[in-house]
């Protein structure tokens, strides 16, 4: 645990300079899906989302969950779907990932990757049942794919939130 | 790990009703999120301002980056030619001599299509384009399976208009910005093109299958009439896509299930032509439309 950093007690001014970066972070990981790459299957993660669970995961206390739907309503203008889209299931994360800490209390490693996990199912399942919703009904076993290695990039992912959370506390 | 203490209020009775003023905005930003979602569904080119703009803003990262990925994927492909050379070298000069022959064939194929087509009076196919494009960009990280064209509103392009390559059908435009548009691709599952196929003009409705392919389904009763390696192009059938762009090639048949590949690759085609809509009956003469529509 010694490679969390510790944070220090600061007034109102010092955290909404902190909360930039995750912010930043977030929304540049949104800008990944603008990489000029032409895809025929779904396959890579939604790095935004993946940005946004690590994030609260590691550290529950810099945002709470509304701040989803400023951050979905970016990634829903970005990528090109319906708008409220993200914004819903997004938001929907963040709150459900509020009420798991009421029941797991303690948590360790892997039960962070495994409510990652599920919250990830949740969001891909959601976006597929939203496409279907306007017409786009395809197989949901074209979505697995995406959904196996969003969940192995997650801990990757964690790592460059870790990295990001200890830049930003040594400034 | 210990649970984090920032959702314990303690006594403060300002702090609890903070805690949870947060909770009803956000439940409250759900329910709102899910309206504006009912409200795509309902009008899918609601907001178009506003999505337009969003579009503007990001195409030119998109686009300035297509060179450099372009770049290093001819790149590899230069690397595994020049490994490959001698073993190349033979089957190209094999090719070489069957194409000569084909090239030949192909000639006088085409003399006679320029005859027929003068027989006919037809225009040609690409007649009526709107703008040639380039594709920038698709979505790689959600179930649909849209593309973005470096053509907007100020060059002509208008939702409903198909988009196709000099290989075949793309899809169609969506939405535009004033520099960029928003091409739902026939790989997606929502778009229904209407196919039929060039051996027998047997007609099919094609659909996305997501992960790339298409989904033919035959409009004819009976027993699946399609086999592999047959070649669909849209038959014009309700407008939007003009008949004869070609569309797919049938890849395999499960009894009922028809497997096709489409021919046009978006990643692979350096400009794709966005197209009038189609539109047989208002474009025609005034007598012809009228005689057409009244019984």
């Amino acid at each position: 645990m010694s490679r969390i950093a510790e944070t220090r007690a600061g007034g109102p001014e010092m955290l909404s300079a902190r909360i930039v970066v995750p912010i930043a972070s977030t929304v540049a990981a949104t800008l990944v899906g603008l990489l000029p790459i032409v895809a025929s299957a779904p396959l890579i993660p939604d790095f935004g989302f993946l940005f946004l669970i690590a994030w609260r995961v590691l550290r529950p206390e810099i945002w709470t969950a509304r701040i989803a739907l400023a951050l979905g309503l970016v990634d829903d203008l970005l990528s090109g779907n319906p708008l409220g889209q993200s914004m819903a299931l997004w938001t929907m994360t963040m709150l459900a990932l509020d009420l798991s800490e009421t029941v797991v209390v303690w948590r360790d490693y892997w039960m962070d990757w495994a409510l990652a996990a599920v919250a990830i199912l949740f969001y891909t399942a959601g976006g597929w049942f939203v496409a279907g919703l306007l017409g786009s009904r395809i197989p949901f076993t074209v979505m697995l794919p995406q959904i196996a290695l969003s969940v192995l990039v997650f801990p990757l992912v964690a790592r460059i939130v870790l990295a990001l959370d200890r830049w930003r506390l040594a400034r | 790990m210990a649970p984090p203490a920032n959702r314990r209020t303690g006594y403060s009775r300002r702090a609890q009703y903070g805690l949870f003023i947060g909770y009803v905005v956000a439940v409250g930003g759900v329910v709102l999120a899910i309206l504006l979602l009912v409200a795509a569904m309902v009008d899918p080119r609601g907001f178009a301002a506003l999505r337009g703009a969003a579009l503007d803003a990001t195409v030119p990262i998109s686009s300035s980056g297509r060179g450099v990925v372009r770049f290093f994927g001819d790149g590899a492909e230069a690397i595994g030619a020049y490994v490959q050379a001698g073993s190349q070298n033979a089957a190209l000069k094999e090719e070489l001599r069957t194409s000569r022959q084909r090239l030949i064939e192909a000639r006088s194929i085409a003399l006679e299509n320029a005859r027929l087509k003068r027989l006919l009076r037809l225009r040609d196919a690409t007649a009526d384009a709107v703008v040639t494009a380039r594709i920038v960009g698709s979505t790689f990280d959600s179930s649909r399976r849209l593309a973005t064209l470096s053509a907007g509103s100020s060059q002509g392009v208008r939702p409903g208009q198909p988009v196709r390559a000099a290989e075949g059908l793309i899809g169609r435009v969506i939405e535009t910005g004033r520099h960029a548009s928003r091409v739902l691709l026939i790989t997606d599952g929502a778009n229904f093109v209407p196919v039929r196929l060039v051996r027998n003009g047997t007609p099919a409705l094609s659909s996305g299958a997501g992960d790339g392919t298409l989904d033919v389904r035959a409009l004819t009763a009976g027993a699946n009439p399609f086999r592999r390696g047959d070649i669909f192009v849209t038959s014009g059938t309700g407008g939007i896509y003009a008949p004869n762009i070609a569309v797919a090639i049938v890849v395999r048949v499960d009894g009922d299930k028809t497997v096709a590949r489409p021919l046009a690759d978006p990643s692979r085609a350096d400009f794709a032509i966005v197209q009038k809509v189609y539109q047989p009956l208002a474009s025609a003469p005034l007598t012809d439309a009228a005689t057409e529509a009244a019984p």
